[in-house]
């Protein structure tokens, strides 16, 4: 008995149509009930900071949109590996469903920070290690859209798409690391220092809040966005009819 | 209430951040699941065309 079986059942078009149908709630509402709580305790409870004042709050979804801005992309390139090494129909699915919404988070990070820098830093933009690093993220979104596109063939596209998921797949280190191996505007990682954490606790457990409150938004979306590309293709399936209560 | 959203004279940069994200993630729930809506409309319609 095989321990993929489950794995092999999940990949099949009708029963993750019906298993991402409940997903998206069992991850959709959880997300919200997080984002309730990490808007509150950051926009309320939270003391302003001692050194930025009420701006600070602004890292409650500029955190969060960074950090899936690397998560999307690096859940991305392993699903496009899959797809390019297994021909698996559901990972391509993945990754052309998933590049709007890393490109979101990556515009949004973006935008944030610059409205964060300018009265911190007294400039909306610099051309440092992790702004740059961060834009050139979203130009890798925005390629792997315009690749998943480009082909009247939905598959062909998805395998372009998946390729440049997996070879851009280097810039998510880069990104992550900028602050570290260059000299930066931008502060070093706060949350990521478990042994020494930097931030003061009512500050730090809305900002965890939000920032898996987005991952399991990301997840519920990401449930919805495939459901629809997977019955896009397969519109001529029987499992579809079947589905449906039509066959 | 006014000194909340006035957020220490910050109020024009924190609200758009949040005020952006919000719309942001709203339509990133609303277009994809008008999609599947719209893609189930045209799919069945489709099957109702070689039905006949």
């Amino acid at each position: 008995m095989s321990n993929w079986v489950w794995f092999h059942r999940l990949a099949s078009p009708p029963s993750f149509y019906r298993t991402a149908g409940k997903l998206q709630w069992w991850f959709g509402v959880p997300a919200a009930l997080l984002m309730a709580y990490g808007l509150y305790g950051g926009l309320v409870l939270a003391p302003a900071d001692y050194q930025q004042g009420e701006a600070f709050r602004i890292i409650y979804v500029h955190v969060p949109s960074a950090w899936l801005s690397l998560f999307v992309y690096t859940s991305m390139a392993v699903a496009g590996g899959v797809a390019l090494i297994w021909r698996m129909k559901l990972a391509e699915i993945y990754v052309t469903a998933a590049a709007p919404l890393g490109a979101s988070f990556t515009a949004l990070a973006l935008v944030t920070g610059m409205l964060w820098g300018k009265p911190m830093w007294g400039t909306y933009w610099v051309w440092d290690a992790r702004l740059t690093s961060e834009l050139i993220l979203l130009f890798l979104y925005l390629g792997v859209m315009a690749l998943g596109g480009a082909w009247d063939d939905p598959r062909r596209g998805a395998r372009a798409a998946s390729v440049l998921a997996v070879v851009g797949v280097i810039n998510v280190p880069i990104v992550h690391y900028s602050v570290e191996w260059w000299n930066s505007l931008h502060q070093g990682p706060t949350v990521t220092k478990f042994d020494q954490p930097s931030i003061a606790a009512e500050m730090l457990w809305p900002l965890l809040a939000m920032a898996l409150g987005f991952t399991l938004y990301f997840a519920a979306v990401q449930c919805t966005r495939m459901r629809a590309a997977l019955i896009d293709r397969d519109r001529d399936a029987r499992w579809l009819k079947q589905a449906w209560g039509r066959a | 209430m006014s000194e909340f959203f006035a957020m220490g004279g910050y109020g024009a940069y924190v609200w758009p951040c949040f005020g952006l994200t919000a719309i942001i993630l709203i339509l990133n729930i609303i277009l994809p699941r008008a999609r599947h809506a719209a893609l189930r409309r045209e799919i069945e319609a489709e099957w109702l065309e070689d039905a006949q």
